[in-house]
């Protein structure tokens, strides 16, 4: 083996590492910046031949469209921004709906995934197939015209489940009305949740201290169930749903979402899921046998396995994967422009066809997007280097 | 383990019944849940089998004379199955695109096979790509030039995929060694790059390569919609990819760095004989999903307005004659869709079973 050694002396300078990296790094840089103000000399140039002035004074006009849903009052009078941040809240609502309904089936996805059951094996399998191996967008498109164009008037409407109308208007739903009496449960299942907190905490400090184990799920349970249970019967049980009835042209009562909605979320939820249940299924198979064999060898019962021992590893290797796909649902949620549901990106998208001004609108696009995905990625790298094995 | 002492079991009957009783009828509750799917499954799939073979017609010259039998009507398919293919392309001229299709088909095919990774297929990929132009854009030894324009179905989506994997993994590699370099400068311009792309919903990327980017090229300068969706797809695509080779160079042992270093090799000969050699051996995986991942966002070019599979049926069912056929449309397009990923999707995990 020869080193090198010789070449050094020639132009140290030059092959010092530090120099080089510098020189390097400048070169990239410039490179960099150069593209970058010549990009922004072209723009300069074609919005002056065009006659659009550059900046975000437009959002201050009236928007002039109709917005629905909108979760806060909204008319076309209001301006440019006020819209977007309807059509913001719009987004906001499907990704939390969405991600609350594609953990609960994936989870499931995932459990029947494993069973034991040949057929349902199998069946999870299909439909975990299908899912991921076809567009979303195709999906959505398919949703939708169920919804728009196969669904019948609301006169035939389809009841999916008792209470529950899917009919070309829209899927009526029923919801709980409002009683004046019901808040004094809801406070008593708040003070039941700190309740049931408090405990879990004394117990696990008391099992830390003596080793002396305490039935928390069972008396948890019992403190978050009873109380509420106990005021909602001592008030005369003062709940009930608000059920859709077909009224002359239209369901009254309950809550109508638009078709659009509803596919998007029935859409985004179904997709997800699949995706969510292949992350559960690999999570709990990650854990080696091992594992829950030397906890039943240390004399741990089975259910103790599994919430002891296998599932807090499982956890760990999924959360990563997890949090990517929710980031991918909101990202997905983008999609609501190809059905034409008002959320953020498709506001500003019609907001960029009336005005003009696509730098702006586009600009707003990725800040808001990007932001949201950051935030997140940021919390998942922290947990990532929490969790990582370590290596020397 | 105490099945081990019994004797065999004789003959195929035992045999069957043992297989049914451990997977189907294990417990009480497996027992119910099997007889409630196939009662689910006995609902379901003879109408199902009724609408798309039985009561199916396959052709008539619209949808209105499928009426009468009153199941599928996949006469919309057999009507308009080269549109939906190949889109506006000059009619005559349609065995271009469908050889480009069947030639990209080839060289995906060659490249799962390990045997055939060397210099002699990367010849075959830069021909196949020249040859993919030449059929494609003709003006050459005798095709009749055709726009980009008309470059629509399922050439356009394969196009797009592929030709945004071969373009951005140069981009991917420069990126993944970039966020694990040393130099502070470097590693923070390929993180800012990767989270800039991966923060962003793809349709928003398109959205600005269609209206945002003419804006930024030189004035009177004008570019086809098609390669600004196509640098999309590559400055999109990178991001991804740079992540999954980013997995595979951070499973590398460290050992393996301290090695080449200690054998004398500088920073390029180690990545270049060392290190990437194996890092991507173990990213193909993630890499293959990437670029399933990229072959489904095709779907999406329809709303920049591109001719892809999704439009051309678009373009069918607005047809009087068609107008509610979407359903043997879309049926059509997922299963075109289906067999490309199920098939890259297999292939992916046999390569991680192998390992």
């Amino acid at each position: 083996m020869t080193v090198p050694s010789a070449r050094r002396r020639g132009s140290a300078w030059l092959n010092d590492e530090r120099t080089r990296a510098f020189l390097f790094q400048a070169l990239i840089f410039g490179a960099v910046i150069a593209v970058l103000t010549y990009l922004g000399h072209d723009a300069t140039v074609n919005l002056r031949q065009q006659g659009i002035s550059f900046g975000f004074g437009f959002l201050e006009h009236e928007a002039g469209f109709e917005i629905s849903p909108a979760l806060i009052p909204y008319t076309p009078a209001g301006s440019y921004t006020y819209a977007m941040l309807v059509g913001l809240l719009n987004t906001l609502m499907v990704a939390a709906i969405g991600v609350v309904f594609a953990t609960a089936i994936g989870l499931l996805v995932g459990l029947l995934r494993l069973s034991g059951n040949w057929l349902i094996g199998r069946l999870a399998l299909g439909y975990v197939e299908l899912m991921r191996n076809t567009p979303l967008v195709l999906q959505l498109f398919v949703w939708w015209n169920v919804l728009r164009i196969s669904a019948p008037g609301p006169r035939a409407a389809w009841q999916v489940i008792p209470g529950v109308f899917v009919s070309n208007r829209g899927v009526a739903l029923p919801v709980p009305a409002y009683d004046p009496g019901f808040r004094w449960v809801l406070m008593a299942l708040v003070a039941g949740i700190l309740a049931a907190m408090g405990l879990a905490y004394w117990a696990r400090r008391r099992q830390e201290r003596t080793g002396q184990p305490f039935p928390t799920a069972g008396v948890a349970l019992a403190l978050i169930v009873l109380p509420p249970a106990a005021v909602f019967v001592a008030l005369g049980a003062p709940f009930h749903l608000d059920m859709p009835k077909l009224g002359a042209f239209n369901f009254r009562g309950g809550v109508t979402v638009t078709p659009e909605f509803a596919a998007l979320v029935v859409g985004l939820v179904v997709y997800t899921a699949a995706f969510i249940g292949e992350i559960v299924r690999g999570g709990i198979q990650a854990v080696s046998r091992g594992q829950s064999e030397a906890a039943l060898a240390l004399g741990l019962k089975r259910r103790h396995v599994l919430r002891l021992v296998v599932l807090p590893q499982a956890v760990r290797t999924m959360i990563p994967p997890l949090t990517n796909e929710y980031l991918n649902l909101a990202k997905n949620s983008t999609l609501a422009v190809a059905i034409g549901f008002a959320d953020y990106f498709s506001v500003t998208n019609t907001i960029l066809n009336q005005t003009g001004h696509a730098i702006e609108a586009m600009t707003l696009v990725a800040a808001v997007y990007l932001s949201l995905s950051l935030s997140l990625s940021l919390l998942m790298n922290l947990y990532n280097r929490h969790v990582a094995l370590v290596e020397r | 383990m105490t099945d081990i002492a019994q004797p065999a079991p004789a003959g195929p009957l035992p045999q069957a019944y043992r297989w049914l009783r451990a997977n189907l009828f294990g417990t009480p509750l497996s027992a119910a849940l099997t007889l409630l799917v196939l009662y689910a499954l006995i609902r379901l799939v003879p109408p199902l089998f009724d609408w798309a073979i039985v009561k199916a017609t396959w052709t008539a010259p619209n949808e209105q004379a499928c009426a009468a039998k009153g199941g599928a009507c996949w006469a919309f398919i057999t009507t308009w199955y080269r549109f939906i293919l190949f889109g506006r392309y000059p009619y005559a001229e349609q065995w271009r695109p469908a050889a480009v299709v069947l030639l990209l088909i080839l060289l995906l095919l060659a490249s799962c096979d390990r045997r055939l990774w060397g210099r002699a297929l990367a010849v075959a990929w830069v021909a196949g790509v020249i040859a993919v132009f030449v059929l494609m854009g003709g003006g050459v030894l005798g095709l009749s030039p055709v726009d980009t324009d008309l470059w629509n179905g399922l050439p356009l989506a394969l196009i797009l995929a592929v030709g945004g994997l071969a373009l951005s993994f140069p981009l991917a590699l420069a990126l993944a060694l970039g966020r694990r370099s040393q130099l502070r400068g470097i590693r923070a311009f390929s993180v800012a790059y990767i989270e800039f792309f991966r923060g962003l919903p793809f349709i928003t990327v398109l959205f600005m390569a269609a209206h945002m980017v003419p804006l930024f090229l030189p004035p009177g300068m004008t570019t086809a919609l098609l390669w600004r969706i196509e640098v999309a797809f590559v400055l999109f695509l990178a991001a991804y990819l740079a992540e999954a080779v980013r997995g595979g160079l951070q499973a590398i042992p460290r050992g393996q760095y301290e090695a080449a270093s200690s054998l004398g090799l500088g920073y390029w000969r180690q990545m270049r004989l060392i290190i990437l050699p194996q890092a991507l051996r173990i990213a193909i995986p993630p890499l293959v999903g990437t670029f399933i991942g990229a072959f489904k966002d095709t779907a999406l070019v329809s709303f920049v307005g591109l001719f892809d599979l999704l439009q051309d049926v678009a373009v069918g069912t607005n047809d009087p004659g068609w107008r509610s056929s979407y359903v043997e449309g879309y049926a059509f397009v997922a299963a075109i869709y289906f067999v490309f990923c199920y098939a890259m999707s297999r292939y992916s995990r046999s390569l991680e079973a192998r390992r």
